[in-house]
C-alpha cells in the first residue's frame, strides 16, 4: 500500500468547518487504526472492494474524449469522499494518470526513457515497468488544468506542509466565490502563518468587493497584485458612487506605486542586458583594447565556451548545476588554448597589419563555425538550466527578478573585478601594460614581449570562453552564437574607449539600460537602430570613446 | 475526408499500360537516364536547424520510391545544393539546379523571403518548386506548389479556436520582423476587428529581429497587457531559434499557459527539441500535422524516419508531412502524365489526391494549394503536442486572403483556359504581375 499523505481530509470535507476537523483529527486517526486492528480482515476487504468499484467508476468517467465531460468527472472526484482524490487529481494534472491496455488505471512514476515504472492508481501497488505503447494518457487542456489547480489548492489549505499552504493561498487569490468564502474565513482564523493569512484575507476581500462591500477596499489598498487591481478597476466603474470613488482612489495610489516598480524593472532589464554586453566585450577589451589586435574570431571563442558547457553536461548527465560550475574553468581553458593557437598560428605573423589580421581572423571564425557544424551538428544543442537558476526572485507582486539573469549579472561583476585585479596587481598585468605602452622599451627592460603577447591573448580569449559559459544559460548554443555577439562587442569596446576596462563596463551597462528604456515604445528592431545611430554620432564627437586613454601611451 | 479513394480507375490503368508501352518503345536509353530531383534546403546558417531535416526527408522519400522501382521505370536521383540561409544565394542555387543540372522538380525553401528570391528564377526557366512550409499567402505562381498551410489553414482557425473555445478577448500578435509574420498579423488584425469586433487597444503588435535573445521587456509587457482582467492570448509568429529564449523567459517570468496561452505558428516538434518543455505545458501550436497523430500511416512514417536517420529520438514535424504529400502528389502526377515534362506535370497534378498522415486525403487545388485538416495541439512535458481540437473536415488553401482589401477579389486558377494566378472576380480580368504588385502595395499601406 502506498503511503498517502495522512492525515488528509477528503475534498468534500475540506470545504467544511476546519476548526472542528483539526480538533477531531487525532482521535479519528486513532479510532481508525483501532478499527483496522479489531475488524476481521474479510470485512475490510469487502469494504475495500466496494470502495474500489466506486473509485474505478470515478476514474472511468475521466477516460472520455470531450473536455467538458472530463470537467464534470473532475467535479465528481472532488465531491467524492475518497481520500485518494488529491493523489488522482495531482497525477492527472501532471499527465501521469494513464490507462493501460488491460483497462487498469495507473500512475506513471517516471516518464523518461522508453519503459516507465508505474503503480496502480487504486491500490498504489507497484506494477513494475510498462512500455509507453501499452499506456494511454488521460489528456487535459488549459481549462481543466486551471480547474484541477484550484481544486487541489482548496485541499492544500489544510495541509500540514507550510509551503503547500502558501502555494494554495497564492493560487486562490481572485478565485474565491460564495461557496469558498465561508471555509476560507474559518481557515484565516486558524492559520498560524502570516503570509498565508495575508493572502487569504486579500482573496476574501476581492470576493467581498465583488459583492459590493466598500470596507473591502481598505483591505485591498496598496496591494500590487494584478487580480486586486482588476477587481478594483471593475469596482471603480460600478453604479454605487461610494464604492466607485473609494475604489478609484485605491487604484490611483496603486498605479503610482506600479510606475515606480516598472522603472525599477526596466533598470534591472537594462543592467542585465548590459551585463551580457560587458561579458561578451570584456575579452575583446583586452585583445583589441589593450593589445590592438582586431580579432574577428572573438565571437567563436565565446561559442567554444558555450559548447564546453554543453560538453560538460554531456559528461555529467543528471548534474547540470555541477557541470555548469565545472564548465567555468573548463570553458576558460578551452577558449584560452584556442586563443593561443590562433595567436601562435596566425596573428603573430601579421603584427602591425590590422587589415590582414582582420581578414585572417574572420577566416578563422568561419573555420571554427564550420568545424563545430561538421564535428558536432549544424543544429543547436540543449544546455540545461539548473534548478537553482530557473524562475525568479519575487520582490513584490509587481516586481520579480529572473534568477538566471541575476546570476549572469553577478558573474559579470566577479569576472570584471578579477580582470581588474590581474591588470593592476599582478606581474602579468604590469608587463602587459608596459608592453602595450612601449614595446621596445619594455623589451630592453628585460620583459619577454612575445610571452606577454601569448599570455594576454590567452587571457582575453579565456574570458570570452567564460562569456560563452554564461551565455549558454541565456541564449541558443549553436554554431552561429558567436556571430550574434561580435558586432555588439566591438560596439561596446569602441564606445567605452579602446584600452580601458572601466570604459567597457560603463559602456556595456549604459547601452543595455538605454536599449531597454527605448524598447517598450520603439520596438526591439528600432531600439537597436537608435542605439547604433547614437554610437555613430557619439564617436564622431568623441572618437576615442567615453574614457579615452590619456598621455603618451594613447598616441602609440 | 470525402476525397476519392481509388487511385486506380480502369482508365488510369490503361494509361499506365500505354505509358509503359511507350517507355519500352522509346528504348533502354531512357530507363538508364535517372529522373533528377533537386533539393534546395539550407544545410548551414540560421535556418539549418529547420531545413536540414527536410533535405533528409526528401532523400528518404526518393530512396523509398527507388525501392519500389522508381518512377516510369526510371531511377530517381537527388541533386542536393546548399543555399546556406543566404537569400540571394537561393536564387543562384535554383538557377544552378534548373539550368545546369536540369532537374525535373525541386523541393525546397523555408522562409518566405527565400521563396520570393527564387520565384523569378522558377518562372523564367519554367521549373517546378514544391514549397513545404506554412506561409502568409498573397501569392500564386504557375511554377510553385504550396504544400504548407495558407493563412486560412492555420492562423484563422487557430484564432477562432482561441476566441470560441478559450474565450480570449485581448490579443498579442508577436512576430519576427519579416514578410510572413507581418502579412499574417495584418490579416489577423483585420480579421479580429471585422469578425469579433476587437478594439484597437485590445490588440498589441510586436516585432523582433531574427535570432532575438533578450525577451525580458517584451515578456514583461505581455504579462502586464494580460493582467488587465480580460482573457489574453499571444499569437506568435516568432520564427527560428529565437523561440528558445522566448519560451525560457516566459517560464522564468511565470507566464502560465492557463493564464496567458501562447499559440505558435512556427514552433513544432523539431524546434522544441532544444527546450525543456516542462514549464511550457499547455502552450499551443496550430499545424496541419503533429507527430502525436494516432494513425497507422503516421506510425509507419515515424518508423521509416527513425530507421532512416538511425536516431531513436528523431522527431517528425509538419513541413516533413508537407514534403511527404508533395512528393507523392508529384510522383502521382508524373505517372498520370507519363512524363516528367514540367508543363504536362503542371496540368496533371491539379486534382491529384494522395493520403496525408492524419488519416485523410490531400488534394491539389487549381490555385496550387492543397486541402489540409487544421489541428490545435498543447505542448506536453515530453516535447510532443496533445491535440485538443481539430477541424471536422479538411480546409482548402486560399491563396488570396478574404480579409485584406487588396486581395479580397482575387482568385487563382491555373487550369486551362483561365491560367491565372490573380484573377480579379470584380473586374473579370487577370491581373498578371500588376495585380500582385497592387496587392503588395495595398499591404504596404
Amino acid at each position: 500500500m502506498r503511503n498517502f499523505p495522512w492525515p488528509w481530509p477528503t475534498l468534500a470535507e475540506a470545504g467544511r468547518c476546519h476548526a472542528q476537523w483539526r480538533a477531531r483529527r487525532w482521535p479519528q486517526t486513532l479510532l481508525l487504526a483501532l478499527l483496522m486492528l479489531i475488524l476481521p480482515p474479510a470485512i475490510a476487504h469487502a469494504q475495500d472492494a466496494e470502495r474500489d468499484t466506486a473509485a474505478l467508476e470515478l476514474l472511468e468517467a475521466l477516460d472520455v474524449d470531450s473536455f467538458p465531460a472530463k470537467g464534470e468527472a473532475i467535479d465528481a472526484i472532488v465531491a467524492s469522499e475518497d481520500d485518494r482524490a488529491r493523489y488522482w487529481l495531482q497525477s492527472l494534472l501532471d499527465g501521469r494518470l494513464q490507462r493501460a491496455d488491460d483497462g487498469r488505471f495507473v500512475v506513471v512514476l517516471d516518464n523518461t526513457g522508453r519503459d516507465w515504472p508505474v503503480e496502480d492508481a487504486l491500490s498504489g501497488e507497484a506494477l513494475g515497468e510498462m512500455s509507453r505503447r501499452e499506456l494511454d494518457r488521460i489528456g487535459i487542456n488549459n481549462a481543466l488544468r486551471n480547474q484541477l489547480r484550484i481544486a487541489i489548492a482548496v485541499v492544500d489549505l489544510y495541509a500540514a506542509d507550510l509551503e503547500l499552504r502558501r502555494a494554495s493561498a497564492e493560487r486562490l487569490l481572485g478565485e474565491v466565490d460564495a461557496e469558498l468564502a465561508e471555509p476560507i474565513a474559518a481557515v484565516i482564523e486558524e492559520e498560524s502563518d502570516s503570509r498565508v493569512r495575508q493572502r487569504l484575507t486579500l482573496a476574501l476581500a476581492i470576493h467581498r468587493l465583488e459583492q459590493g462591500e466598500v470596507e473591502a477596499v481598505e483591505t485591498l489598498q496598496g496591494s500590487l497584485h494584478s487580480r486586486v487591481r482588476v477587481a478594483l478597476n471593475r469596482a471603480a466603474s460600478s453604479d454605487d458612487p461610494l464604492l466607485a470613488a473609494a475604489a478609484q482612489e485605491a487604484v490611483n495610489s496603486i498605479e503610482q506605486n506600479l510606475r515606480i516598480n516598472r522603472g525599477l524593472e526596466t533598470l534591472y532589464f537594462g543592467l542585465s542586458l548590459g551585463s551580457v554586453l560587458v561579458l561578451a566585450a570584456i575579452g575583446l577589451a583586452i585583445t583589441f583594447g589593450v593589445m590592438g589586435v582586431i580579432n574577428m574570431a572573438h565571437g567563436e571563442l565565446i561559442m567554444l565556451g558555450a559548447y564546453t558547457t554543453w560538453a560538460m553536461q554531456q559528461l555529467l548527465p543528471g548534474q547540470p548545476g555541477l557541470a555548469l560550475i565545472l564548465a567555468i574553468p573548463a570553458g576558460f581553458m578551452v577558449a584560452a588554448l584556442a586563443g593561443i593557437a590562433i595567436e601562435r598560428g596566425v596573428i603573430q605573423f601579421l603584427k602591425g597589419r590590422p587589415l590582414e589580421t582582420l581578414l585572417a581572423t574572420f577566416g578563422i571564425s568561419l573555420i571554427l563555425q564550420q568545424l563545430v557544424r561538421t564535428a558536432i551538428s549544424p543544429q543547436n544543442r540543449t544546455v540545461v538550466t539548473p534548478e537553482w537558476m530557473s524562475g525568479s526572485l519575487v520582490v513584490n507582486d509587481a516586481l520579480s527578478l529572473t534568477l538566471n539573469r541575476m546570476y549572469v549579472l553577478g558573474f559579470t561583476l566577479v569576472v570584471f573585478a578579477a580582470l581588474m585585479l590581474i591588470m593592476r596587481r599582478t606581474r602579468l598585468g604590469l608587463e602587459v601594460r608596459a608592453v602595450t605602452q612601449n614595446r621596445a622599451m619594455a623589451r630592453s627592460m628585460g620583459i619577454r614581449a612575445t610571452r606577454v603577447d601569448i599570455m594576454t591573448f590567452a587571457l582575453g580569449s579565456g574570458v570570452a570562453g567564460l562569456a560563452g559559459v554564461a551565455l549558454s544559460q541565456l541564449t541558443n548554443v549553436g554554431p552561429n552564437l558567436g556571430q550574434n555577439y561580435i558586432i555588439d562587442s566591438f560596439m561596446v569596446v569602441v564606445f567605452g574607449g579602446v584600452g580601458n576596462l572601466w570604459g567597457t563596463l560603463v559602456a556595456g551597462l549604459s547601452l543595455g539600460v538605454i536599449n531597454q528604456i527605448l524598447e517598450p515604445w520603439a520596438g526591439a528592431v528600432l531600439a537597436k537602430i537608435i542605439v547604433l545611430v547614437f554610437i555613430i554620432l557619439f564617436i564622431q564627437k568623441r572618437p576615442r570613446g567615453l574614457f579615452p586613454q590619456k598621455g603618451r601611451a594613447a598616441e602609440g | 475526408m470525402n476525397a476519392p479513394k481509388a487511385s486506380f480507375t480502369p482508365r488510369r490503368l490503361v494509361a499506365a499500360m500505354l505509358t509503359a508501352g511507350t517507355l519500352a518503345g522509346a528504348g533502354q536509353a531512357l530507363a538508364d537516364d535517372p529522373i533528377k530531383v533537386g533539393i534546395l534546403h539550407s544545410l548551414s546558417g540560421t535556418m539549418a536547424i529547420s531545413e536540414t531535416v527536410l533535405k533528409d526527408t526528401v532523400e528518404m522519400l526518393i530512396e523509398q520510391q527507388n525501392e519500389q522501382g522508381g518512377l516510369l521505370g526510371r531511377e530517381l536521383e537527388a541533386v542536393v545544393v546548399d543555399p546556406a540561409s543566404n537569400w540571394p544565394l537561393f536564387a543562384e542555387r535554383a538557377r544552378e539546379l534548373l539550368a545546369q543540372e536540369e532537374v525535373d522538380v525541386v523541393f525546397g525553401n523555408w522562409t518566405s523571403v527565400s521563396r520570393k528570391a527564387v520565384l523569378p528564377v522558377f518562372e523564367e526557366l519554367n521549373g517546378l518548386l514544391f514549397y513545404p512550409v506554412q506561409y502568409e499567402g498573397e501569392e500564386s505562381s504557375e511554377n510553385v506548389f504550396y504544400t504548407g498551410a495558407a493563412p486560412n489553414q492555420q492562423s484563422i482557425p487557430a484564432v477562432n479556436y482561441l476566441h470560441d473555445q478559450v474565450g480570449v478577448e485581448r490579443w498579442v500578435l508577436a512576430g519576427t520582423d519579416y514578410v510572413f509574420p507581418r502579412t499574417t498579423n495584418r490579416i489577423l488584425e483585420a480579421y479580429l476587428q471585422d469578425e469579433f469586433g476587437v478594439a484597437d487597444e485590445d490588440i498589441m503588435v510586436n516585432y523582433t529581429p531574427f535570432g532575438h535573445s533578450d525577451w525580458q521587456n517584451i515578456v514583461s509587457d505581455i504579462r502586464r497587457f494580460g493582467s488587465e482582467g480580460k482573457k489574453t492570448a499571444v499569437v506568435s509568429t516568432i520564427n527560428g531559434d529565437a523561440n528558445v529564449p522566448f519560451y525560457t523567459e516566459l517560464a522564468n517570468q511565470g507566464v502560465d499557459a492557463a493564464d496567458i496561452p501562447v499559440v505558435a505558428f512556427s514552433v513544432g516538434e523539431q524546434e522544441l527539441t532544444g527546450i525543456d518543455t516542462a514549464p511550457l505545458v499547455g502552450h499551443l501550436a496550430a499545424w496541419n500535422y503533429f507527430m502525436s497523430v494516432d494513425t497507422d500511416e503516421n506510425y509507419d512514417f515515424i518508423d521509416a524516419w527513425i530507421d532512416y536517420t538511425g536516431d531513436e529520438e528523431a522527431v517528425t514535424n509538419d513541413p516533413m508531412e508537407a514534403h511527404y504529400i508533395g512528393f507523392n502528389m508529384w510522383a502521382e502526377a508524373v505517372r498520370k502524365a507519363g512524363t516528367t515534362d514540367v508543363d504536362a506535370v503542371k496540368d496533371a497534378i491539379i486534382g491529384v489526391t494522395v493520403p496525408n498522415l492524419t488519416g485523410g486525403y490531400a488534394a491539389m487545388m487549381p490555385n496550387h494549394h492543397i486541402t489540409k485538416p487544421v489541428l490545435i495541439g498543447e505542448i506536453q512535458d515530453n516535447g510532443q503536442f496533445d491535440i485538443v481540437w481539430q477541424t471536422p473536415s479538411t480546409v482548402a488553401g486560399d491563396a488570396w486572403s478574404d480579409y485584406l482589401p487588396g486581395s479580397r477579389d482575387l482568385i487563382a486558377d491555373w487550369r486551362a483556359p483561365m491560367r491565372c494566378g490573380n484573377f480579379n472576380v470584380s473586374t473579370g480580368s487577370c491581373g498578371g504581375s500588376t495585380a500582385a504588385e497592387e496587392a503588395e502595395a495595398a499591404l504596404a499601406e
